[in-house]
Parts: structure tokens; C-alpha cells; sequence
């Protein structure tokens, strides 16, 4: 796919307004812990769970909150910080984890407002600080299309990347899995990293999702805790042990085949895309997407990226029609399939719209989904199983093992034009309202 | 094509809801459906899609049927022409197959079509593609002579008993093509079976030379007649009576490749199916009690309807298992069962459209035991998990 970020940082980013969205964070009811007009500094709690009120969630700027905007019923969209000129920063705990226990660990997180970053499977929510996981997995590469170099990204905060490790390798009874590309991570923090098992994958998307990577060296049972987390959030728990503070910058590629110059950025978590897309791309309708075209969430043009993401992509909209667009050879179109003439031309750099290129169908092709869902569960079945809301069937199928991300190959390559996805974070949900 | 696209666009809030054609809008649908790919984008999950779609599927069986049926015009004419002791040049024998075959493709289609196009109307959903395959593929499994009332008419039982009442396409068990040749065959067995439907005007019986048998290869056999077989190399090619797509063993390899290569058939039913099949054949020579069971086992391959129904009609993704392993033990059965249905029991000449229809059956059960076996293996992990914690 065209429009992968080149190595080199862009201008500074300058955003006057920060934003933390509650929706970014699945099934959250928010509970507010400031009004509009509070000040605020980094690591000041906004709001916290309304469930688990330990849990907060932590202002990455110092500043003014100067709204609060609400959607239907009322539900807490986006909590708006207008930054100050100068960054200033609540205190926490610093030490060395190693040297901790597992209380003063979790209860750091906690106040400091960085609980989030850490996300458990089953059901790809914020982990909860009562479970102990039976292992920690984090994928450091990332294979989806025009996916950010984590080996770029972690340069220069090796070290933090480490203390991160210790701190996470005392919150669980099993192990810190760092997973590393058998051909081309380099970075000796991921494949040196000590605390922690280094484990070796290989192979093209979606060898970098830590659902596929997990399933192959734990894989989760009925009652299992997995938790993940991905590199740049571990670089901040060790920032947090190290200065103390909750440092929520971090670097992000802004990339598609509209950027004209696709380069990556250095932010503060929050901050508004505008500055860096501004004149920077070009001008026809467009998609913007806080994170991989796979498994992204639709944003405005000048929206703010997602709490989880470090990718901004750019692609065209595809909202044309095209004229006998199914019988047409179809040399530059890409498909999975060889059933059109683009088989011709290998290593192309494909323009991908957002066009569907067909109408919804029930499913028809067999077979054709296990060729890109490498784990042990027959996805067409388990699918057909949460249309059919049958709890135990899902729970026979693998749900505690999947997340959405896991089916984006499915829903892409799927000819009858699934939403996998969201009928996949559907099951989840059901399941999770079951167990409770 | 702009302005077609502009008719369109002026047309179209007639059809939508509220509008004065509303009724029609299934019918609308798949026209505009039909010129463009629609403008429809994706809302969230993956925004980016593969530019594979159901049509684009379907064309591609489509492709991948055209060797036999174009094969199959020609043979028409040649076996016609044989039949009365005459020699045409190719645009002969091909014009007259093309005129003889034609009248069944579309008498198949309008029917099938028409009977789709009022489900999706009264169901509200979008046409779906799949009887563009089925609406071919239901001639070439018929014989020429076949009336085209008798066409019509199995194709509405197929379309409506075979697959509507299930929900349509994607929810049908048997393949909606051999549903409508075994209606036929067990309604009309006269029209369906013997010495004479094969060739084109053969019961008419003008001018056809002394001794001149229509019988197919199959035919033959079931009455212990081995005596006539045709040469390896003309059932191979093609030249030997039958059903209209099957003769041809090289068209219908070409549609294999073409389907396998592009990823949309199966290779996996196709090998297990033409593997059940040899394999068979072999142990029926390893008794040999008759001459039929001593037929060399490849042998079985070059007659019949056997490789057209192992490439286009076991493949069927909808009636097939559906898991890998599942699709493995459905073919080898098929081609076995083809085989012994045809040696052993003399009342049905072919086996290959009984022994798919009966898989197609058993498919789901196949499916359900391979995805169970799954299911062990995730019970039989977490006990292994409950063992050790305990420890």
C-alpha cells in the first residue's frame, strides 16, 4: 500500500487544545473528576471509572479544562484542556521497580493515571488491577498495512523501555513476553530485553498482533488473564518510575497514500492532528483514521488521535461509481484473490480507497478466511455463533481468545462484505455481560 | 457512461424508500448493481476492502465454465453429424451446437432469474449472484435433447425447493444445479437416461446410419457392453456422447486451473474428489468379479460426468464442508461413492450426481465433527492448565 512513513521526524507538532476521549476506552462509563474551568496538570485525574473508581484517567497536559462536550444522552464525548505554555507535572512514586512490590506498583499506576495504557484479553478492555495475569505479551512490531517502525520509535528510550519491563514483570506470575520479528527488529531493548522472554515471529500480517502471537505461546482458557500493552506505553510506565511524572508524549507516523509527506511526529497524547495534516495533504475528499486502515477509527480532519494509536492514516474516500467496475480486468485494483489481472504486477504500490467494491451478501466462500486468521479457531463458525448470540458455542469457539483487530484480515479479504468487526466487539460484549 | 450513470442518478430516489417504484427496489438494485460497482463505503472496521466481491466470484466460475461449454457446442454438432454419417466444417458442427444449446441457457436463466429476482423483491434484500453460476451450469448437465419445458421447470424446483426455502443463497444444503438434474432424472427418467437423449435429434431418427449407437460410455458399461468404449484420447478431448459440459476432460481442466489459480475453487475437493475416486476404482480392480470392476481405475476419470462434477459441482462453497479438514474427507467420499455407485449398482448408470447430492447432506455432519475436534482440543488445554496450576 502506498504512503509508508520515511524515517525522519517532522516539524513540531503545536497544538493549543488537548483532548482525552472516555469513547476511546470500550465500556467505560466515565465519572467526572474536574468541571469545566478546572486547572489542571499532567497526571491530574479528569475522570475515572465509574465502576472501578481506582481506575483514573490522568490529563496529559497542564492547563485549563475549557469543555466538556457531550453527545446523545448526554454520554461524555470529549473532556477539551487548553494547554498552558509551559508543561508542568503532578509528582508520583519514582524507584526502582525491581525493588518494589507488587502493591506499590499497581497503586503507582493507578494514582498516576497510567492503569489505561494496560489492556487485557479476553475482551481487549483496561485491565483490572484486582487480576493477576498469567503473563504480560507485547508485540514489538507491527505488520498491518503502513504500520509505524517500532524500532524507530523506541530510540533514545531504551532505558525506559527496561524499567517498564521490570515494573510489568512484577505484576504477574508468569512472564513478560517480548515479541520481536525473526527478520528485521533490531532494536536491542526488544531482543535483549532482561525480565522478560524474547520470543521470534516470522511472516506477514497479522504476525504482529499480540492476539495471534499470544495464541501460540499461552493461549487463553476459560478463566485466563492475559494482559498487553504495546511498546511506546511501556517506554511511559518507565518514564513514570524513572521522573515521577505521567509523560504522555509520544511518537506517532502520520501515513497514506494522501500525505505528501508521510513522516513521523513527536506529541503529547491527545493533541489535535491539525498542525502536522494541514498543507500536507493533498485535495480531494478524504478519510482520516486514528490508527491502521485495517482497524482504525474514523476522525475529523482536524481531530485528535486515540488514546491506544500512534498512527494517523490518510486515504482517499471512495465514493464513486464504477462501470461494469466486477467484469473489468482490473490491472490496478488489489485483491488476496488472483481474480483480477493485478496478479501482473507484484510489489505494486496500491492506492487503497474506503470503497466497499460490492454489495453485502450472506457468507458464500469457505475456507478462504483461516488463509489470513492463523490461530486455532475456525472464524466463519465462531462468527456465525455470536450472530446467533449462542454464549456457550462462543465460549466452545475461542471468543476469550480473539479481539476485533484479529478479524480485520477476514473483514477485508471478505467477499460478501462483512462487518466482522463489530460483530466480532459485539460477541465480546455479550460475553462479557454473561461472566459478570 | 456518464450519462447513464446521470439517468441513473435522476431514477434512482424512485426506487428508494418512499419513493413511487419502492416495490421495485430489489429490481433497481441489481441493475445499477449490475452496470457500476456501487459507491458504498465503509463506515468503520476495516476501511480499506479487497476489491474481490460476489460478482467478481462469480465471474470468474463463470470463466472458468466457458472451456466446456464452448467445447460442448462443437461436440453437439460433431456427434450429431457423425450420427448421420455427415461431415460438416467447424462453423457447421459449432452453429449447430451453438443453436441447439443456446435456447436451453436461456430458458434457464429467465426462469431462475425471474424466480430470484421475486425473492429478493419480497424479502427485501439485494439480488444475489449465485444463479448466474447455477443458471449455467443447470444446461450442462442435462442432455441436448432435453425439452426446454423440462428445463423450466427444474430449474423453478431447484431455485425455489432447492435453495429459497432455505433463505436463498449461502443457506442452501444441495447444490442447486444437480438438484434440478435429479429432479429430472427421477420425474422424466425416459428423457434423462438411454441410448438416445445424448445426441442432438437422435430419437427423431431421420437419416441416422445403420448400427449407430448414442449410448454414452457409462451407458455402456452399466449393461456390461465393454466391447464399443471409446479410445482414452477421445474421452479425454471431449468427442464422446454425454451430458453437454462433462465430455470434454481438457475444457474442463482448464476451468480447474483457472479456478484454483485465482482462489476461488476449492483444489483441495478437487483432489480429494478425483483421489476418492482412483482410489476406488482400484480396489474394485483388486477384486475384478466382472468385467465392470475391472476397468482400469483412470479410466473412470475420462467417462461420465465424473471430473465435471469433482471441478464445478463438488466445489459448490456453499454446499461443501466448510472446514479445511472437513473439505478433505467430503471429496474423498464423494469420488469413492460416485465410483461404486456407478459399478455396483447397474440401475444408475453415473454415480456422480447421487454421490454429491448425498455428501452435500452429510457435509454439515463432516463439519460439525472436524469443528468439535477443535473444541476437544481447547477442553483438553485448559484441563492441562487446571492440572498444573494445581500443582
Amino acid at each position: 500500500m502506498a504512503g509508508q512513513a520515511e524515517k525522519i521526524f517532522g516539524k513540531p507538532v503545536s497544538s493549543e487544545f488537548y483532548v482525552v476521549k472516555p469513547t476511546d476506552f470500550h465500556g467505560l462509563v466515565p465519572r467526572l473528576e474536574v468541571k469545566e474551568g478546572s486547572m489542571v496538570k499532567a497526571g491530574t485525574p479528569l475522570f475515572s471509572d465509574k465502576n472501578r473508581p481506582e481506575i483514573r484517567f490522568a490529563s496529559p497536559v497542564s492547563g485549563m479544562v475549557v469543555s466538556i462536550n457531550r453527545g446523545e444522552r448526554r454520554v461524555i464525548l470529549e473532556v477539551v484542556i487548553k494547554a498552558d505554555s509551559t508543561l508542568e507535572y503532578d509528582q508520583f512514586t519514582t524507584g526502582n521497580p525491581l525493588e518494589m512490590n507488587r502493591e506499590e506498583i499497581v497503586d503507582n499506576l493507578l494514582q498516576s493515571g497510567l492503569w489505561p495504557v494496560i489492556r487485557q484479553r479476553p475482551y481487549q478492555v483496561i485491565a483490572n488491577p484486582k487480576d493477576t495475569p498469567k503473563s504480560v505479551f507485547i508485540s514489538a512490531f507491527d505488520t498491518a498495512p503502513l504500520a509505524p517502525d517500532f524500532d524507530f520509535m523506541i530510540m533514545g528510550n531504551e532505558a525506559n523501555f527496561q524499567t517498564g519491563i521490570d515494573a510489568l514483570s512484577r505484576l504477574t506470575t508468569g512472564h513478560v513476553h517480548v515479541n520481536v520479528n525473526d527478520k528485521y527488529t533490531a532494536s536491542p531493548a526488544y531482543t535483549q530485553a532482561k525480565n522478560a522472554k524474547v520470543n521470534y515471529f516470522r511472516g506477514p500480517h497479522p504476525s504482529g498482533n499480540v492476539g495471534v502471537q499470544i495464541q501460540h505461546i499461552d493461549p487463553i482458557n476459560k478463566g485466563d488473564v492475559v494482559w498487553v500493552l504495546s511498546p511506546q506505553d511501556v517506554i511511559a510506565i518507565g518514564r513514570l518510575f524513572s521522573n515521577g511524572i505521567y509523560d504522555a508524549s509520544k511518537i506517532i507516523a502520520l501515513t497514506g497514500s494522501e500525505v505528501m509527506k508521510p513522516r513521523y511526529y513527536r506529541i503529547i497524547n491527545g493533541a489535535s492532528m491539525k498542525s502536522i495534516t494541514e498543507g500536507n495533504i493533498s485535495e480531494i475528499p478524504h478519510r482520516y483514521i486514528s490508527g491502521n486502515p485495517l482497524t482504525g477509527k474514523r476522525i475529523e480532519p482536524a481531530g485528535f488521535i486515540s488514546f491506544y494509536d500512534s498512527q494517523i492514516t490518510v486515504i482517499p474516500e471512495g465514493n464513486h461509481f464504477e462501470f461494469l467496475g466486477w467484469a473489468l480486468p482490473g490491472l490496478g485494483k488489489y485483491s488476496y484473490s488472483r481474480s483480477f489481472f493485478s496478479w501482473l504486477r507484484p510489489g505494486h504500490q496500491y492506492v487503497l480507497d474506503t470503497n466497499k467494491h460490492g454489495g453485502h451478501r450472506p457468507f458464500v466462500i469457505t475456507g478462504l478466511y483461516e488463509k489470513v486468521f492463523p490461530m486455532s479457531i475456525y472464524p466463519m463458525q465462531l462468527l456465525k455463533a455470536i450472530l446467533a448470540e449462542d454464549i456457550d458455542l462462543m465460549e466452545k469457539l475461542g471468543i476469550y481468545e480473539v479481539a476485533e483487530e484479529d478479524f480485520a484480515l477476514c473483514e477485508f479479504i471478505c467477499p460478501s462484505k462483512s462487518e466482522m468487526q463489530v460483530l466480532v466487539r459485539k460477541g465480546l460484549d455479550l460475553m462479557m455481560q454473561e461472566m459478570s | 457512461m456518464k450519462s447513464l450513470r446521470r439517468f441513473l442518478d435522476k431514477i434512482k430516489p424512485d426506487f428508494e424508500q418512499g419513493g413511487r417504484f419502492e416495490k421495485f427496489r430489489a429490481t433497481f438494485d441489481a441493475f445499477e448493481t449490475f452496470l457500476f460497482v456501487p459507491d458504498k463505503v465503509t463506515f468503520s472496521g476495516a476501511h480499506i476492502r479487497d476489491s474481490m466481491d460476489m460478482k467478481r466470484t462469480m465471474t470468474v466460475v463463470i470463466l472458468a465454465l466457458l472451456p466446456p461449454l464452448l467445447f460442448s457446442m462443437y461436440n453437439t454438432g460433431y456427434q450429431h453429424f457423425s450420427s448421420i454419417g455427415e461431415t460438416g466444417s467447424f462453423w457447421q458442427l459449432f452453429g449447430f451446437g451453438i443453436l441447439r444449446i443456446l435456447p436451453l441457457l436461456v430458458v434457464s436463466y429467465v426462469t431462475g432469474l425471474a424466480i430470484e429476482f421475486v425473492f429478493a423483491q419480497v424479502r427485501g434484500h439485494e439480488v444475489n449472484e449465485g444463479f448466474l453460476v447455477s443458471g449455467m451450469l443447470i444446461p450442462m448437465v442435462m442432455p441436448v435433447d432435453v425439452p426446454l419445458w423440462m428445463v423450466a421447470v427444474s430449474t423453478a424446483f431447484a431455485v425455489v425447493i432447492g435453495k429459497e426455502v432455505f433463505g436463498g443463497t449461502g443457506m442452501n444444503v444441495l447444490n442447486p444445479a444437480l438438484t434440478a438434474r435429479a429432479f429430472l432424472f427421477f420425474a422424466y427418467p425416459s428423457e434423462m437416461t438411454g441410448d438416445k437423449v445424448w445426441i442432438a435429434a437422435l430419437r427423431e431418427g431421420k437419416n441416422i446410419i445403420d448400427g449407430f449407437s448414442g449410448a454414452t460410455p457409462l451407458g455402456n458399461l452399466a449393461q456390461n457392453i465393454t466391447g464399443h468404449l471409446p479410445g482414452d484420447m477421445d474421452a479425454f478431448l471431449g468427442f464422446i456422447p454425454g451430458s453437454l459440459g462433462e465430455t470434454s476432460k481438457l475444457a474442463i481442466l482448464i476451468g480447474a486451473f483457472i479456478l484454483i489459480y485465482t482462489g476461488v475453487g476449492s483444489w483441495k475437493i478437487m483432489i480429494s474428489t478425483v483421489a476418492g475416486g482412483l482410489f476406488m476404482g482400484l480396489i474394485l480392480n483388486a477384486f475384478a468379479a466382472n468385467d465392470y470392476m475391472s476397468l482400469p481405475a483412470y479410466k473412470h476419470l475420462l467417462f461420465g460426468g465424473f471430473m465435471f462434477g469433482a471441478v464445478y459441482m463438488a466445489t459448490d462453497p456453499v454446499t461443501a464442508a466448510q472446514t479445511g479438514t472437513g473439505k478433505w474427507i467430503y471429496g474423498s467420499l464423494t469420488g469413492m461413492l460416485a465410483i461404486v455407485i456407478r459399478v455396483l449398482n447397474p440401475a444408475y448408470p453415473e454415480g456422480m450426481m447421487l454421490a454429491i447430492l448425498l455428501m452435500n447432506v452429510f457435509a454439515p455432519l463432516i463439519d460439525h465433527y472436524v469443528v468439535e475436534s477443535n473444541i476437544n482440543k481447547r477442553m483438553r488445554r485448559m484441563k492441562k492448565a487446571m492440572v498444573n496450576n494445581g500443582k
